[in-house]
């Protein structure tokens, strides 16, 4: 495929003209000052002559009918289906990405098909998808698509879900808000170590804008990927769940899920299953009401439990729901609210 | 005169092909030819007094022999992200591929690579890939390995062209300023080898530019340096400002690319200081990656000045 095919270029949104020809992207906190001919660390955003382009607009490298819960979204139409898509690019570089081969390259480095937004709606509605999941690599670099997949989607009855590092600028956050129904964050660890060393990124804007989601009144979850050594410590757990605790509340979905070796860290093992439980016995503690552990099928922390009476009110085996014992938001047994979009 | 397949080995290996100097290893005190032409500038002459003198050899033809043997596949690693102007130049390229013939290697076996074709059609290079002529091509023509080349902070897929067709590389960077790193010239020209040098940018490139030249497929396979300064770029680099350009008129060659590049950081830094702009440390981007490739853990060369061997041609 040309590096340059012509049906996935489409001007930026959020960048700033710069004298000789520069420009600064303003859509991620890493804002890039970029020479003419030159793209940004993403790899997807280029520089011609002083204008700014997405390289990616509607080109899809990956797609797929996903269960919602594979996402994992547990708090929103469960059992549903979601149209998932991907295109190349991410504004961080994770060593432990589950996949880089996508996230990590350039878009003329895949192999893309070009599908336009109206065309990804009409594949959801084909395939009874009752969301378009925009996940696998980093949707913030592909804002453009996103947003206008997400504008044509409503219009149609079919929702968005965002599956992102939250990594991004309040302002194009904002305008994504608007446009979608849920926001599933990677929040790679609790602190601004790891973020340096391991994500290539910074924590402070990622919790920034876990509140900002939660102020505009997004659906939210968190996932956090528990890596050994490096961000599995008690003391961080329990930072974690006052954190959220305190800045989001406790009805935010949190799901601590297991560690596979990949791309840079495969000198580390799995998560032992103990860690995971630990985390969520601080945070269980702490007062969370949904703390999931993830990765690991069959393992009880994958149902949804009632904050009331404790009984199950979603019951699921790795990524199939099996029984869901809620009326209208409410617990089935004791009326209880559980917080989510189950319609 | 007979000989047992033993010594016709040794005699094979040792005596009949010509001495190559492979990947070349750190030297204590490595050599950077700074060739300038007094008038105009004929880049053939330039280049033959550049490589006669970094090898001390009797003619030009001997010093291409030193770094090239027949039957290798030689790639030509450009820069042409710049355009016209800013590129390493046809003219330059056209005088290199006469004399790797006269040394010889084929036609055929010459690659002139880059990492997109765009970029080099933009350089006024044009794409050739069939019968028996020189081969011109982006990475994207024969793609990058599945498998990640990783050391330190670096983890990339490498370019096909340089890990299935090239046996030797020569490197042909252009001394030049870039806003981000400092200055790119032999170091930095080898983000064209990886698939994602748009992560290796942050911190002006340390020590992700060292990192990357550590991989060993492209550390084995570099064995010379010429840089392209017959018209320079102090400023607003990597892009072609001509208005920061300046007619330096020059080639270096060397095969440290540690030293080249420290050479070419002093050259640069002196014309800022003539046109009164900042230095590099003052603007907030010295190419701190040098002195990364010359420390213990890389060694990929010498970035001490007083133990490199600057000789003007």
């Amino acid at each position: 495929m040309p590096a340059s095919d012509a049906q996935f270029i489409a001007e930026a949104r959020y960048y700033e003209k710069r004298p000789n020809r520069k420009i600064k992207c303003v859509l991620c906190p890493r804002e890039c000052v970029i020479d003419d001919r030159e793209r940004g660390y993403c790899g997807v955003r280029e520089n011609r002559r002083g204008t700014y382009y997405t390289l990616v607009h509607s080109r899809v490298c990956t797609a797929h009918v996903d269960p919602v819960e594979k996402k994992p979204f547990f708090h929103f139409l469960p059992g549903s289906r979601a149209f998932s898509l991907a295109t190349a690019g991410c504004n961080v570089n994770c060593k432990m990405c589950q996949n880089w081969e996508i996230s990590q390259s350039r878009p003329e480095q895949v192999e893309s098909a070009y599908l336009p937004p109206r065309q990804v709606v009409e594949l959801a509605r084909r395939n009874q998808c009752a969301s378009i999941a925009y996940t696998y690599s980093e949707p913030v670099v592909f804002f453009e698509f996103m947003a206008d997949t997400a504008e044509a989607g409503r219009a149609a009855g079919v929702r968005s879900l965002v599956v992102s590092g939250g990594y991004i600028k309040p302002e194009p956050l904002k305008e994504l808000c608007r446009k979608v129904d849920a926001i599933k964050i990677d929040l790679k660890a609790f602190s601004e170590k790891f973020y340096k060393e391991i994500v290539n990124g910074e924590l402070k804007p990622v919790l920034d804008a876990l509140v900002a989601i939660r102020t505009q009144g997004v659906w939210l979850e968190i996932v956090c990927l528990v890596v050994p050594t490096l961000n599995d410590s008690e003391r961080e757990f329990l930072g974690l769940a006052k954190w959220v605790k305190a800045n989001l509340g406790v009805d935010v979905p949190v799901h601590f899920s297991r560690f596979h070796p990949e791309y840079l860290l495969k000198n580390l093992p799995l998560t032992p299953l103990p860690t995971l439980e630990r985390a969520k016995a601080i945070s269980d503690a702490e007062g969370l009401h949904y703390v999931y552990v993830g990765n690991v099928p069959g393992h009880p922390a994958e149902k949804t439990y009632c904050p009331g009476c404790k009984r199950v009110v979603v019951e699921r085996e790795a990524y199939w729901v099996k029984a869901v014992n809620l009326t209208r938001g409410r617990c089935r047994f004791c009326q209880q609210p559980v917080a989510g979009v189950w319609s | 005169m007979q000989f047992s397949r033993r010594s016709f080995a040794r005699f094979g290996i040792a005596g009949l092909l010509p001495p190559v100097r492979g990947a070349p290893l750190a030297s204590d005190r490595p050599r950077v030819v700074v060739a300038r032409a007094r008038g105009a500038v004929k880049i053939e002459d330039l280049l033959d007094r550049a490589m006669q003198s970094f090898f001390s050899a009797s003619s030009p033809l001997d010093a291409w022999r030193r770094i090239v043997r027949p039957g290798e596949t030689v790639g030509l690693k450009v820069n042409c992200l710049a355009g016209k102007g800013g590129s390493t130049s046809p003219a330059l390229v056209e005088v290199i591929c006469g004399r790797l013939q006269q040394a010889g290697i084929r036609r055929q076996d010459i690659i002139v690579w880059d990492r997109l074709s765009e970029d080099l059609e933009s350089a006024g290079f044009r794409i050739s890939r069939s019968g028996d002529r020189i081969q011109v091509m982006g990475n994207e023509i024969l793609g990058y390995e599945n498998e990640l080349s990783v050391y330190g902070s670096a983890g990339s897929r490498l370019a096909r062209t340089l890990t299935r067709l090239c046996d030797a590389v020569i490197n042909l960077p252009l001394l030049k300023d870039h806003g981000i790193v400092g200055v790119t010239m032999a170091l930095k020209n080898m983000f064209g080898a990886i698939h994602n040098p748009n992560k290796y940018h942050p911190n002006a490139g340390d020590p992700y530019i060292a990192d990357v030249n550590m991989i060993p497929a492209i550390r084995s396979k570099v064995r010379l340096t010429i840089c392209e300064a017959v018209r320079a770029q102090y400023e607003g680099g990597p892009t072609f400002m001509p208005q920061w350009t300046w007619p330096f008129n020059g080639l270096l060659v060397a095969q440290d690319p540690v030293a080249l590049d420290t050479v070419g950081w002093r050259i640069i830094e002196e014309k800022r200081a003539q046109e009164r702009l900042p230095s590099l440390r003052q603007a907030g981007r010295a190419p701190n990656y040098i002195a990364t490739a010359a420390d213990p853990a890389h060694r990929l060369g010498v970035d001490d000045p007083r133990r490199i061997e600057r000789v003007e041609a």
